[in-house]
């Protein structure tokens, strides 16, 4: 039995006193933006996001065109060259910052919003619940990622929508073991017993006290995920189950690339650099928000 | 430990037997059938009397359900059945490529822990030096750039740049595939060895596969050195009067090991993934490569017949590194791990 000794019972995330009238908010961004990594990290995002929303205004050619150039080396014309039908190899590595975007942002939101119900539901309630929802993220975790998601994709389709889909249902498991575990520690400490002796009900107490707490891991969490969700796609586009022809996925523009490396090494680099400087910015943001949510920072 | 032991044993098997039925089910709702697949081949028409017949051998016709239990009763018999779209034996595939990824993987595991733990000593170490700064961006990076792009800027640095522009015949590597037996390529020493020419083969797929996991291994035994280098043992040797050497390799990288095996432990997972991509980025004949055409086929026999011997692989070596942690650090109480 845990000892009360009649001491306030203070929740974890908000730690203000009177002589500190900041905002939480601006508190948050002091602490995030001593890391300079992770700044510049930020600075790639909105300068990819802009990218993103403004492609038509940056590209100067149609995507889905082809010239009459074919396997054309960087040149003032083509800035990073053309693919083998002739399409300008830099407007379709700006338009693909949308459909990456699109994969690494929508797959996490699915990921996450499962793998928080699944890990909540497990941590909370334990017992049987618990003991079968670990054993169903054992199953999945003992099958090759790459393989599990290679099957789903062949099955589901392979258009971009599917992709999101099919990166959602498979990037859940490691969510949910973190949610789980992080609810473990949480519900047994004092603020929460005290919530129960107040008579409060489970899901008053789930969602008001334990899951605000038990969300900050997440929060960097799913940060990199959107960078792992990002390299999982080029790798199913790599294997040819990803989005197909016409859609200018970075994955894929290596997958057709691929062949030509003795003559048109540009094919595979200029895509290949675009996906490693986006995950690495998500993957230095992720690093800042965890270090800046870290209670222990403070 | 020995009641632990059986228990996590036994739990491999429902593990193994679920993911695998899920594989078997997933591919029943696949669009495509495999008759016509094995009767035809490619986009040709394929001949109706052969589809027939090749239901018949197979028994495709039969309900999901009787073919799932004949699929699992030879499956026990370590009958893993014919491949759809050759006809031989998945046994005989399994042993072939399951030789050529070990070779594969042997070599990456080794140079993922000379290269990994002896950068991370270092830079934990010596705190701040170049090698410490580099490490600490290198392993930023290689942890964003897709492997499938690591192995092609190998591939055309190392191989293909070398071959087109002249330089010395000992600085050639091979760009992609298995240097094929008594091709005076030289062959494989005890499994794993390569003599002759062998080795120019090797080398590029070893690297890029080692690339990724080298650089977690590096970071984990930094921050584990780091946390070990303060301990109160330390203090205690040092005051002994033990040679610095001494004390860090006896009393701290000893010490600092328990973590770093467990990531070598799980990254196998993530080993065996990237050997899929590896794989097929050099052409290289192993259980990844064949696993992507396999699916890519829809080869169901191939598919499930390999991807159980590597879940079973997988589930084994993760248990045996369980075992292992409890053995190097008495602390551990293993009937406890499982709640945590």
């Amino acid at each position: 039995m845990a000892i009360l000794d009649g001491g306030p019972t203070q929740p974890v995330s908000t730690v203000t006193s009177a002589s500190d009238r900041r905002s939480p908010a601006y508190d948050f961004w002091r602490r995030f933006s001593r890391n300079k990594l992770a700044v510049l990290g930020l600075c790639f995002l909105v300068f990819l996001i802009l990218t993103a929303l403004f492609a038509p205004l940056i590209a100067p050619f149609e995507p889905r065109d082809r010239g009459d150039v074919f396997r054309g080396g960087p040149s003032r014309h083509n800035y990073f060259g053309t693919d083998i039908i002739g399409r300008d190899v830099f407007s379709r590595v700006v338009y693909g910052a949308r459909v990456s975007l699109k994969i690494g942002i929508g797959a996490t939101t699915i990921a996450l919003v499962i793998g928080v119900v699944f890990g909540a539901i497990a941590g909370f309630f334990g017992g049987w619940i618990d003991t079968l929802l670990m054993r169903v993220t054992d199953i999945f975790l003992a099958i090759p990622y790459i393989v599990l998601a290679v099957a789903i994709a062949s099955v589901f389709g392979r258009s971009e929508n599917s992709i999101v889909l099919v990166l959602g249902v498979t990037g859940w498991l490691g969510v949910s073991r973190i949610v789980r575990s992080s609810l473990l520690s949480l519900k047994e400490l004092e603020y929460v017993e005290a919530a129960r002796s107040l008579g409060f009900s489970r899901t008053r107490i789930i969602t008001r006290h334990i899951l605000p707490n038990a969300l900050e891991p997440i929060v960097a969490f799913g940060a990199i995920t959107v960078g792992s969700a990002i390299l999982a796609e080029a790798a199913l586009s790599f294997l040819g189950v990803g989005p197909q022809d016409p859609t200018p996925a970075w994955g894929l523009m290596i997958f057709q690339g691929r062949g030509d490396l003795a003559d048109a090494p540009h094919l595979v680099l200029f895509p290949g650099l675009a996906i490693s400087l986006t995950v690495l910015s998500f993957q230095l943001i992720g690093d800042g928000l965890r270090d800046a949510l870290d209670p222990k920072q403070r | 430990m020995a009641s632990y032991v059986i228990r996590r044993l036994l739990l491999i098997v429902p593990t193994v037997f679920f993911a695998i039925s899920f594989l078997f089910l997933l591919f029943f709702v696949l669009p495509g059938d495999p008759a016509n697949l094995l009767a035809g081949g490619g986009d040709r028409i394929p001949n109706p009397i052969r589809v027939e017949q090749v239901n018949d051998k197979y028994g495709l016709d039969d309900p999901i359900a009787t073919q799932f239990v004949n699929y699992w009763k030879r499956t026990l018999t370590w009958d893993l059945g014919e491949s759809f779209a050759t006809g031989r034996s998945v046994n005989e595939i399994l042993g072939d490529r399951a030789k050529n990824s070990l070779r594969l993987g042997v070599w990456a595991i080794i140079a993922e822990v000379l290269i990994g733990i002896g950068i991370g000593v270092y830079s934990a170490i010596r705190r701040g030096s170049w090698v410490d700064k580099l490490s600490t961006v290198g392993t930023a990076v290689l942890s964003a750039v897709p492997i499938f792009v690591l192995g092609y800027a190998f591939q055309y640095w190392f191989a293909v740049y070398p071959n087109t522009h002249d330089w010395p015949q000992w600085a050639r590597l091979r760009t992609s595939q298995i240097g094929p037996p008594g091709s005076g390529d030289g062959s494989w020493f005890l499994f794993f060895i390569p003599t002759g020419e062998q080795w120019r083969y090797v080398v590029l797929p070893a690297l890029t596969m080692a690339a990724v996991s080298t650089a977690l291994v590096a970071r984990l035994t930094r921050s584990s050195m780091l946390g070990v280098l303060d301990a109160d043992y330390m203090r205690t040797a040092r005051s002994k009067g033990l040679d610095e050497r001494r004390i860090v390799l006896r009393h701290g990288v000893r010490n600092a090991m328990l973590p770093v095996i467990t990531l070598i432990g799980l990254d196998l997972g993530a080993v065996i993934g990237a050997a899929v991509l590896i794989e097929t980025v050099f052409s290289w004949p192993g259980l990844g490569s064949t696993i992507a055409n396999a699916v890519e086929d829809r080869d169901l026999p191939v598919v499930l017949g390999l991807t159980l011997v590597v879940v079973l692989v997988y589930s084994i070596v993760n248990l045996a590194i369980d075992i292992s942690y409890a053995w190097f650090d008495p602390r551990v109480r293993l009937a406890k791990r499982d709640d945590t």
